[in-house]
């Protein structure tokens, strides 16, 4: 009996729910809809929902509990130290699950008939071959133990699914009956169909928190993971970052927060110049036609995915430095350099710059510009005198926002800036960031239980945490500067 | 006070003083600095997108060597009685000498001398890929043994990149996989209409290939890949992102929980998206089991990325609603909910569509948060239908950007490029149509 047997079940009871209660309500006024408290729909659609949300909250629960009581018995059938710690309860319970899948192909195939999987013994047969010969491929040979628990747990499975069916099935029909007897006239149906909805409405509500949940504590169990195997000291007070996956790492984080800064610094400056005479121009010299045309058009640069940037890095603006600049100059010949990564990622963020400060400009009230002018400034000096620093706390939130997006940037550097963490003002130098070394460390197999990818999630932790902070003091800035003109 | 009023010279509005003349200066400098600004980043912009042009645009054609190819009975079903098991059995070093000696019969023929030249070296300019996909044809169709057909199969990456001017006799010299003879002897290949350089369907449509044959690399799976995501996003984003903000813009009271699922809201869409990627690797992977590097995986990623997006937007057309509506709805006897569903939310589908649009165009160009979840890896089967090809490991547009662009062959850089054009153009039509809805359905109140 599989879920979509037992969903199917419900949803063609729940349409029987729906047809019965509005004929049933319909019945009761003899057919005329206005004696009715709500409409004869809202009676359809709480008999269905009265049989769809009890059955299947009960099947998900059962579905989440049953793996639990699963392992516990199946555990039971080896000796308590065997599975005393995690990994090998995983390793044995992996091996457990490969033998009964393997039985129930044999089954499924009939090479075996139900009841001979259930019974047979390692003493007497070879299980490994007979399973081979039904294209079961089993890594070691089958010890009794395993066999017992891979019969102990087809049995189990084969009850909880028999058992899940009966109880879905009979809530569901539970739940029918219910919202029938209910169906009267005077029954508000409206009511509880929109307190349903409403929940509904609620719960999605809620999924932003979850997601943030999630990521924090996602990534915090790793990190006290990462902790226990190491040092908390030496990952924030070492200058050197050196994995090695066969253990003797050095994994210190300031290589890589001094690469993420140098980069991030690289491109504000390209990108607050650039942004803020951009979003000058536009809002206060610009014609209405050249606003119209060229403010889009810069924000075509926030619509390109940054791997586009990246490309753009590692093809054209890293050789371009190292030909014309990094050599002449002395500075080393590596095309990915912090300054390859720092000015692409300033070209990606004059959009967001200008766009946000274009804003805020726009919202300085008209009367201090008329003030302004009036005086005999000229229009320059009404911008840097009176209406840049009217705008300055809404102007250092929109940095703070491009510079959060700055450490937070992944492609560009992962593609431009290069791998090696080292401490050095070159900028020239392919140095690394954070966000590089995440994607290092987790990509290609990994094991998670070592320190070396381990590190990744405090890192993720790190950023996160650097990222939130600057957004939430953005955040603040800018709101206390739209109350101070509103 | 004693003003030096009569000292003063005789100045005219008319005569600038040299301080009107410095700040008249200084305002004509300002402005020219905002206008450097914009044609500063709007250069930049041009010759990023030029960049990518130049180098991307060769992709979309590829060089095919045309020649009789005598399908060798000998060789190709040594048993002779075209028995697909048995023809199994041959391996594509069979096909290989099929189609060398082919080649070579052909240059023979047009009297193409091969002067100075092994016979490996005619044949090694047959991409390596030319042999299996021969093979793959013949065993489905047995019956073209023993035949002559007219083939058109891939040279190698090398010859491509010579008919497209990336390799030359200079770089030849230095380069181990291709001899100046070669080059020479693909000129006059092309010379005798042999070496065609026509359009290349197979890079949008063949899955990706290996290191080694840098022209048979497609990009179907990825396409494949995207547009499963995109689905999945729109079918689990927009229901939870529509319903959250109805929520929050209609029926949320004010209070401390409220709050904090706004601040959430706008801290969540300034998350980087590689700690997406983290939570997706930790929860959805190694948490809930789901297989790695699939195209679920990757949706779901993208789906809480993409959520912020998508609720701000609805709920800032849901707030551009007037309250009128509302009241008139309110006034003639509708309940709260009847209120938002049968009039607030389709006079805001338009907002909430654009937005949508939007949204998905920025999922779609996302990559760091993939990287995380495997699909980085080398797909080289089609994902299966869906449902159960969701869970096939699959690969994205953005991703196969990145993925060719880290190979070692300069011959992946135009693929890489060809890929970005490619995305561009899915971008550019989800864009475009997005400002067209906007233009037809935006309604002032």
């Amino acid at each position: 009996m599989s879920v979509l047997f037992i969903l199917t079940v419900v949803a063609v009871l729940a349409v029987a729910a729906f047809v019965l209660c509005r004929q049933r309500v319909m019945a009761s006024v003899q057919g005329d809809p206005k004696r009715l408290h709500s409409l004869p729909r809202y009676y359809g659609w709480h008999g269905a929902i009265m049989v769809v949300l009890p059955a299947t909250a009960v099947l998900l629960l059962w579905l989440m509990i049953q793996p639990f009581v699963l392992e516990r018995q199946v555990a039971a059938n080896f000796p308590p130290e065997m599975v005393a710690d995690d990994t090998s309860l995983t390793l044995i319970m992996s091996d457990v699950r490969r033998v009964a899948g393997g039985l129930d192909v044999a089954v499924a195939r009939g090479a075996m008939t139900a009841e001979e999987a259930s019974m047979i013994r390692t003493e007497f047969t070879d299980v490994r071959n007979r399973l081979a010969s039904v294209g079961v491929a089993l890594g070691s040979n089958v010890t009794a133990p395993v066999l017992a628990a891979a019969q102990d747990y087809r049995q189990i499975v084969a009850w909880g699914a028999l058992g899940r069916t009966i109880l879905t099935i009979v809530v569901a029909v539970a739940g029918l009956i219910y919202s029938i007897m209910v169906t009267e006239k005077d029954f508000r149906a409206r009511n509880r169909v929109e307190q349903v909805l409403l929940g509904v409405l609620m719960a999605a509500s809620s999924i932003a928190i979850l997601t943030t949940v999630g990521i924090v504590l996602s990534m915090l169990s790793e990190t006290f993971e990462f902790f226990q195997q190491y040092p908390f000291k030496d990952f924030f007070f070492s200058l050197t970052w050196s994995p090695n996956f066969r253990g003797g790492s050095e994994l210190g984080l300031w290589p890589l927060v001094w690469g993420t800064m140098y980069i991030s610094l690289i491109s504000m400056l390209v990108a607050v110049p650039i942004g803020l005479f951009a979003a000058i121009y536009l809002a206060e010299y610009a014609s209405k036609p050249v606003r119209a045309w060229v403010k889009p058009l810069i924000e075509v640069i926030a619509g390109i995915p940054t791997v586009v940037f990246g490309l753009f890095a590692l093809v054209t603006v890293g050789p371009l430095l190292r030909d014309y600049f990094a050599i002449p100059l002395g500075l080393g010949n590596s095309g990915s350099s912090v300054m390859t990564a720092g000015l692409v990622i300033g070209i990606l963020n004059i959009p967001f710059i200008s766009s946000l400060s274009d804003d805020i400009i726009n919202s300085v009230p008209q009367s201090m510009r008329d003030g302004s002018l009036g005086l005999g400034a000229t229009k320059s000096e009404t911008i840097r005198q009176v209406i840049l620093p009217a705008a300055l706390p809404g102007i250092v939130g929109a940095c703070l926002m491009a510079a959060s997006r700055a450490i937070g940037e992944t492609m560009i550097v992962v593609m431009g800036a290069g791998a090696a963490a080292k401490l050095s003002l070159n900028p020239f130098e392919a140095m690394t960031t954070m966000t590089v070394k995440i994607v290092g460390q987790l990509t290609g197999d990994t094991d998670f239980n070592s320190p070396e990818t381990l590190v990744a999630f405090a890192l993720g932790m790190t950023l996160f945490v650097i990222t939130l902070a600057l957004n939430i003091v953005a955040l603040l800035i800018v709101r206390k500067y739209r109350e101070q003109y509103d | 006070m004693a003003a030096p009023a009569t000292s003063r010279p005789k100045s005219s509005l008319m005569a600038q003083t040299a301080l009107v003349k410095r700040r008249n200066a200084s305002e004509a400098r300002f402005k020219a600095y905002g206008i450097a600004a914009i044609v500063l980043s709007l250069a930049t912009l041009t010759f990023m997108l030029f960049t990518i042009f130049r180098d991307g645009i060769s992709a979309f054609y590829q060089t095919k060597l045309t020649f009789p190819l005598e399908l060798t009975a000998d060789i190709l079903d040594p048993d002779g009685n075209r028995n697909r098991a048995e023809m199994t059995k041959v391996t594509t070093l069979g096909y290989n000498k099929v189609l060398a000696a082919s080649l070579k019969a052909e240059l023979a023929k047009d009297g193409i001398a091969v002067d100075g030249q092994s016979e490996k070296e005619v044949s090694d300019m047959i991409s390596k890929n030319a042999a299996g996909s021969l093979r793959a044809m013949v065993l489905a169709n047995p019956e073209l043994v023993g035949t002559t057909i007219d083939a058109q199969v891939l040279a190698t990456g090398r010859i491509d990149g010579f008919l497209k001017g990336r390799v030359t006799m200079e770089t030849a010299q230095r380069d181990s996989n291709v001899s100046v003879e070669q080059l020479q002897l693909a000129e006059k290949l092309r010379d005798a209409g042999i070496l065609q350089v026509v359009f290349n369907w197979d890079f949008i449509t063949k899955p990706d290939a290996s290191d080694q044959r840098p022209e048979a690399a497609g990009l179907g799976v990825a396409i494949i890949g995207s547009a499963y995501m995109m689905l999945l996003v729109l079918i689990t984003c927009v229901p939870v992102g529509v319903a959250a903000s109805i929520y929050l813009e209609e029926f949320a009271p004010k209070n401390v929980w409220t709050d904090a699922i706004e601040v959430n809201i706008s801290n969540l869409a300034a998350v980087p998206s590689i700690v997406f990627g983290i939570l997706g690797l930790a929860i959805f992977i190694n948490f809930a089991g789901l297989p790695n590097s699939s195209s679920i995986v990757g949706a779901l990623v993208l789906s809480l990325m993409t959520l912020p997006t998508i609720i701000i937007a609805t709920r800032s057309s849901i707030k551009a609603v007037p309250p009128s509506i509302r009241d008139a709805a309110l006034g003639i006897g509708a309940s709260k909910m009847q209120t938002v569903f049968h009039h607030v939310l389709p006079l805001a589908m338009p907002g909430i569509l654009t937005g949508t649009i939007l949204g998905l165009a920025s999922a779609l160009g996302e990559t760091a948060p993939l990287l995380l979840i495997g699909m980085v890896a080398f797909v080289g089967n089609y994902p299966g239908a869906p449902i159960s090809g969701l869970m096939d490991p699959a690969t994205a547009l953005p991703v196969q950007v990145y993925g060719w662009a880290q190979r070692a062959d300069p011959a992946f850089i135009e693929r890489s490029s060809g890929a970005i054009i490619i995305l561009l153009i899915f971008l550019v039509v989800m864009n475009v149509l997005a400002i067209l809805l906007r233009r037809r359905f935006e309604r002032r109140w």
